[in-house]
């Protein structure tokens, strides 16, 4: 590798790990078991799991879908549907937060016949939180998916087909495994978007420890208190979510989107 | 070789230029004039007009503000935000910062405010004390206890002698205003300063004498800080009859 880009690269390699040794230089280490075992700490992070994986079951179950709809079918519009679907990736959460407000807030457009008619309130509540996490997570699984879907080779379904299979069969068995690794990828990146969100939590979902209190939650506001704390519960959700970064490794990252060749 | 090591040398003049222009833009610049004040979220529309009456007063002064739960703001003062001038809304944090030794010079109490129950207009659910929040029907916020207001409203229920689980603990009091406001709570202890400044989108239930609490401001300059003559400064135009009017007209009380 040519040294000067060498160079930006380890720059790059320390912008990153930077805050990390940062926070483990700064980390109390003698009360660290303390904090990690407090009441608060762990339901906020059984709080947080639960909801990441809901959000990444729900990005799923709608996003592939909708990545088939944006990949395969070609309909008037298709590039601002695909805009508007993408649209929370770059909006900020907190905006994300009071557009779901109103929208599915007790006076929201269509939250204020969830209440009248069904009892149904989304904000303060744990499924609100899910909500919120889904909003701004399913845009990443929708773009990795669909472009898995675009660079696929129709024939192979195709040819699937010619063979007698049913849809939901060529489906199962041969796009399905094909994408493999871009799912896969796209439901990490989702999940790991909705276990760190916060602004579209905090605004839509509200705080209250154990139904809507996740982690980035508590550990903005032990931060006011007890720093400290804080810098635990952070090198907690780091220690997570780099176990699972790195247990995925790069054949999971570095299949996507080439051409799987399916056994016939 | 020296194609490549020229077209180095330049990009990484370029970055360095680039880094120190953006650098440069966020720090303060080295005159006198500049004035960076810390207030409670709850003096957001009373210091701002405060802010405009005196620079009116001092043409060369610029003030700029940081409006936040006072927790949040002495967390970041702590760890070395540039500040001069810190105004909290409780004294207990103002104690977090004098014990850390950031103080300029001793705080003063400069304002009061006085808490008071929030609901939409035309008090829809038909709140007239504390008691009746602890109706299980009722949506009810409340700031998160470390912020002044929200240990205030402990207080309150403490004196009234009831159990109130909130929906939500937010992290300053606008934020309490805003989800009554907007109709997703119904009912949240703020200030009464705040019930006047939501105007027409909220109306307030005033707290009893017997349970309420008094709000007492301090407001200090703090140590080392960039700009200590203008901090005295504008701390004296605060304390000042001018100073106080305005308070007044948004509804806080002497000290």
């Amino acid at each position: 590798m040519p040294v000067p880009a060498l160079v930006l690269a380890i720059v790059a390699v320390a912008f990153f790990a930077l805050p990390l040794v940062g926070l483990i230089w700064r980390a109390p280490w003698s009360n660290a078991w303390t904090y990690l075992t407090a009441d608060t700490t762990l339901t906020a992070l059984r709080l947080s799991i639960v909801t990441s994986l809901c959000a990444t079951a729900l990005s799923i179950v709608f996003g592939v879908p909708l990545a088939w709809l944006l990949a395969r079918v070609d309909f008037p519009g298709r590039g601002a549907v695909r805009a508007l679907c993408l649209l929370s990736m770059v909006l900020p959460p907190v905006v994300g937060g009071v557009a779901l407000f109103f929208a599915l807030g007790r006076r929201g457009l269509v939250g204020q016949y969830l209440d009248q008619w069904f009892d149904i309130t989304l904000p303060f509540t744990t499924a609100g939180v899910v909500v919120a996490q889904t909003f701004v997570a399913m845009p990443f699984l929708v773009i990795t998916v669909e472009a898995a879907l675009r660079q696929l080779d129709p024939r192979l379904e195709d040819a699937s087909r010619t063979l007698g299979a049913s849809r939901w069969y060529t489906f199962r068995r041969v796009t399905l495994p094909a994408i493999r690794p871009a799912l896969t990828a796209g439901a990490v990146l989702a999940w790991a978007r909705a276990l760190g969100e916060f602004g579209a939590t905090i605004t839509f979902a509200g705080n209250f420890p154990g139904t809507t209190q996740t982690m980035p939650l508590a550990v903005y506001l032990s931060l006011e208190t007890n720093p400290e704390e804080a810098i635990v519960l952070a090198l907690l959700m780091i220690a997570i979510s780099f176990t699972v970064l790195v247990g995925l490794r790069d054949r999971w990252f570095g299949a996507v989107g080439r051409p799987v060749q399916v056994a016939a | 070789m020296r194609n490549v090591r020229t077209k180095f040398i330049a990009a990484a003049m370029v970055v360095a230029l680039l880094a120190a222009s953006c650098g440069s833009d966020d720090a303060p610049p080295a005159d006198d004039a500049t004035l960076t004040v810390f207030a409670a979220a709850s003096l957001t529309a009373a210091f701002t007009e405060l802010g405009d009456a005196f620079t009116a007063e001092n043409p060369d002064a610029e003030v700029t503000f940081n409006f936040a739960g006072s927790s949040d703001l002495v967390a970041q003062i702590t760890e070395g935000a540039p500040v001069d001038v810190f105004a909290s809304a409780d004294l207990a944090n103002m104690a977090e910062l004098t014990d850390a030794g950031l103080d300029g010079d001793d705080p003063v109490v400069f304002a009061t405010n006085l808490a008071e129950i929030i609901v939409e207009p035309g008090n829809p659910t038909g709140i007239t004390v504390v008691a009746d929040l602890a109706d299980g029907d009722l949506v009810v916020v409340q700031c998160a206890p470390e912020v002044p207001c929200g240990s205030y409203a402990e207080q309150i229920f403490a004196n009234a002698g009831v159990e109130i689980t909130p929906a939500s603990f937010e992290e300053n009091v606008k934020a309490v205003v805003t989800k009554v406001v907007l109709g997703e709570a119904d009912a949240g202890i703020v200030y009464r300063t705040d019930v006047i400044a939501a105007g027409a989108d909220a109306a307030g239930v005033t707290i009893g004498d017997d349970l309420n609490v008094v709000a007492e401001y301090p407001i200090v300059s703090i140590a080392d800080a960039p700009n200590p003559v203008g901090a005295r400064v504008f701390i004296e135009f605060v304390l000042s009859p001018a100073g106080r009017q305005i308070l007044a007209s948004y509804g806080f009380g002497s000290p």
